[in-house]
């Protein structure tokens, strides 16, 4: 038939296609049990050791990612033995002395998470596969911190998370392979209440505006026990997108709303954003219920009370870490990091810099790159002299338990950094929880 | 039915041969390696179905990512639920996007050009933001849909106790997160193209070309537009609710994110760059762009550096910090200029790049006069 010589017949199609499925089935069998030659995944057998710098350079939190990557470079310098060592010489116990980790040197690879759970595991789906990165560390999100250790999970490769402050990072979403330096949303909550309830009494209306996402959620429900506990009434709790830019049309209503205290979980430029638009509409000016308008931001960092500029001032908030402390440990990173770049860290830096040398210290106290021996070594551990005095990586969700700070901005700023002042070190153990509390399962050490 | 003239039978083998061998010729781009591999082919596939739309019947759809989302989260939920085998997830991604399709088509087809198009775009928009915000039950908002430790998948525990850890996507055993995942959306991207050269060569097809040339004239003959363009546009969705499901499938969460309007943009940039109409045109605009997207902006300042060390030091520093601003977190700008100068020397796409290159040089710089798909063509 003439059909035959000018279209492809039903036994070419069939033969093609019989030769992909084969290709199919084979090629797996090629490319990744070559794999487990080698005892687990990005197994470094050369000269040095990579590093996943998975940070936002993108989006509402490119700021407090650029700070990452700057701590992140400077930690890898440390680590190699560059600079003045930093934090490598005071915390405690140290094993670290410069010398890479294991004796391998430190090389890093970056990524950009561009706030966005799909990039950020594109990002880092290419770090592991491509580029071979042993960790993968660093974020500014919480929903894409839960992505992106998700994903580390699944490929066996440990998770060092930079700056996620929702409940669910180490709650219900925790994973084996996961770690969080960072203090959550219910630390937050609880170190604030006391001090809201001294500063501003007792009976007060709150009003929440919540950035519209896992973390937001989070904190939204946190502040709200914990501000109920003192007595506190919540007179509306309303979500506005991520990166919104313009509040006024969720500012507004908070005026008639009858609420004396704004409680805007907000972080970033959003907070930044949500904040000038409320001084700007004179929230802080005005009264209700005969009580003066608060504003509270529970979330606090440097970088967005340099952002807000003067309506920072007076603001109550709460943080990780801030660059004023007097610790050693705080003082030798404030030094080696401004005398690298010429101004003070973030806390976002501080947490991704500890992370890194937390990694590195615990595969030199495991005595191996394999991860669930490394795991174990995280698991538990108690330091101290990196920053926030003593700390425990608890071992039921990998969340670390240390002191939180309670702090307001500056009003009267004796630099441009200078920014926020400690109002009260809340003891660890104000802030600490039950780890059953918020649900979820580590899951496995090992991954098949 | 499974006949193609010899003309597209030899582009099928090709593309065919080009896609199935892509983890070798890609090696030396610093390309070949399962995550990357598996994009090419998924958003191949995506191009393949919006050319459907957009290249052969010329409606310009704004809003494609909401199937591409529609799919991803029929895919995780079918895992969530059911199995973690590939074959279910896709065929549920393919039906609930096509119903999806139907119902934003049937609405946003009774207008054409750029209503059309802002139609699409506003439906698209409001499937994003339910998935983000109101339907966080079924789609857990920003955080996206993840699988859990404690999903019922009724199918896989009915056979096997549930084991520790997160259970992985497989075809029948093949785990498909890494190259299984590529070749088998590679085979999926292959009958695809198939399927559209189908399509393209079919009468039905040859009523698209109608529409796009003239669809009043159309009218005037008696024919009534309405269901092709329908039946393009819902066809056109299912391609995307596939890619959306293999994106599940290599990579098991759906996020809303991937319904915002900057996805649907990205996919006409795509097509354009590449070629509007022409087969090869889209996949190999999707493969461009997301080769830039992998690489470039995983460029920072010390592979500059490197890059540059031949340079006197004061030099390299300079053009580390220009370059610095194309790569990394600036790559949009290189795509940005890229776009601008396909428009502008080049609006047909790169296939008319390699078309005037091809009658330059092989046909001793004589212009053809007309292209293939003008060609007149009979009946079948």
């Amino acid at each position: 038939m003439s059909e035959e010589k000018k279209g492809v017949s039903r036994r070419r199609v069939l033969k093609t296609g019989a030769a992909g499925l084969v290709a199919s089935g084979v090629a797996p069998m090629v490319f990744t049990r070559g794999a487990w030659a080698q005892e687990f995944r990005n197994n470094p057998t050369g000269a040095e050791v990579t590093l996943g710098f998975n940070v936002p350079q993108t989006g509402a939190y490119a700021d407090e990612g650029a700070d990452e990557l700057r701590a992140y470079t400077l930690a890898v310098k440390h680590l190699n033995g560059e600079g003045d060592g930093g934090m490598l010489n005071t915390m405690q116990p140290g094993s670290l002395n410069g010398n890479g980790i294991l004796g391998k040197k430190v090389a890093f690879v970056t990524g950009d998470t561009q706030t966005k759970s799909d990039a950020a595991r594109d990002s880092a789906r290419r770090m592991i596969e491509r580029d071979g990165a042993l960790i993968i560390t660093g974020g500014s999100s919480s929903g894409v911190a839960v992505a992106v250790q998700a994903l580390c999970q699944e490929m066996g490769i440990i998770f060092m998370a930079g700056l996620t402050h929702s409940n669910d990072t180490t709650g219900k979403d925790k994973k084996r392979c996961g770690f969080r330096h960072f203090f959550n949303a219910y630390m937050s909550g609880a170190a604030l209440a006391p001090v809201l309830a001294a500063e501003y009494g007792t009976d007060r209306q709150a009003y929440h505006l919540t950035a519209d996402y896992n973390w937001g959620w989070t904190q939204e429900e946190s502040l709200i026990n914990s501000t109920e506990a003192i007595g506190w009434q919540t007179t509306s709790a309303v979500r506005t997108p991520l990166g919104a830019g313009d509040f006024s049309q969720y500012i507004t209503p908070v005026l008639n709303s009858g609420a004396d205290v704004l409680i805007l979980n907000h972080y970033g430029k959003d907070m930044v954003n949500s904040l000038t638009q409320a001084i700007q509409f004179g929230l802080k000016d005005r009264q209700a219920n005969g009580k003066n308008i608060e504003i509270v931001v529970p979330l606090f960092s440097r970088l967005m009370a340099q952002g807000a500029g003067e309506n920072i001032k007076g603001i109550l908030g709460s943080t990780n870490w801030n660059w004023s402390l007097q610790d050693a440990g705080s003082q030798a990173f404030v030094k080696s990091f401004g005398a690298e770049y010429g101004f003070p860290p973030s806390q976002a830096a501080h947490t991704c810099y500890v992370q890194a040398l937390l990694y590195a210290d615990a595969c030199e106290r495991a005595g191996t790159f394999y991860p669930p021996e490394v795991i174990r070594a995280l698991e538990g551990h108690l330091f101290d002299g990196m920053g926030n005095g003593p700390t425990e990586y608890r071992a039921e969700d990998h969340q670390c338990f240390k002191d939180v700070l309670v702090v307001r901005g500056n009003e009267n700023p004796t630099s441009q950094f200078d920014l926020l002042e400690v109002v009260q070190e809340v003891p660890r153990a104000q802030v600490e929880y039950d780890a059953s509390i918020f649900g979820g399962e580590l899951g496995p050490y090992e991954v098949s | 039915m499974l006949t193609l003239p010899k003309k597209e039978l030899i582009k099928f083998v090709i593309f065919a041969v080009v896609v199935l061998t892509m983890p070798v010729w890609l090696t030396p781009f610093g390309a070949s390696y399962p995550g990357l591999l598996q994009k090419f082919a998924i958003y191949g596939l995506l191009a393949v179905g919006f050319n459907i739309l957009f290249g052969l019947t010329g409606y310009l759809s704004f809003g494609h990512a909401a199937f591409l989302g529609v799919g991803s989260y029929a895919a995780v939920w079918s895992f969530k639920l059911l199995t973690m085998n590939a074959i279910p997830a896709v065929v549920f991604a393919v039906i609930l996007s096509g119903l999806f399709a139907l119902a934003i088509g049937y609405l946003s087809l009774r207008r054409s050009g750029i209503y059309f198009s802002i139609l699409t775009l506003a439906f698209a928009q409001m499937s994003y933001n339910l998935a983000y915000s109101v339907l966080t039950p079924i789609t857990n908002g920003e955080t996206g849909l993840q699988l859990t430790l404690q999903d019922p998948r009724v199918l896989d525990l009915a056979f096997s106790e549930r084991e520790a850890g997160l259970p992985i996507v497989t075809l029948f055993g093949i785990d498909m997160a890494g190259y299984g995942g590529f070749y088998f959306s590679a085979v999926l991207l292959i009958a695809g193209f198939f399927i559209a050269q189908k399509i393209t060569t079919s009468p039905f097809g040859l009523v698209l070309k109608g529409i796009k040339s003239n669809q009043n004239r159309m009218n005037y003959t008696g024919v009534n537009t309405r269901p092709y363009t329908l039946a393009a546009f819902v066809i056109s969705g299912m391609y995307a609710g596939l890619a959306g499901g293999l994106l599940a499938v290599t990579d098991p969460l759906a996020g809303a994110e991937r319904m915002q309007w900057t996805a649907s943009g990205e996919l006409v940039l795509m097509t354009i760059l590449g070629g509007v109409g022409t087969m090869f045109g889209p996949v190999l605009g999707a493969w461009i762009m997301k080769y830039l997207e992998n690489i470039f902006s995983a460029f920072n300042e010390n592979v500059l550096h490197g890059f540059f060390a031949f340079l006197p030091d004061n030099l390299e520093s300079v053009v580390v910090l220009i370059a610095s601003k194309f790569v990394g977190e600036g790559w949009h700008l290189t795509l940005g200029l890229m776009f601008v100068f396909v428009v502008v020397f080049l609006p047909g796409g790169l296939m008319e790049g390699y078309r005037r290159f091809v009658n330059r040089f092989f046909n001793g710089g004589k212009a053809k006069a007309e292209a293939p798909d003008k060609q007149t063509q009979p009946a079948e």
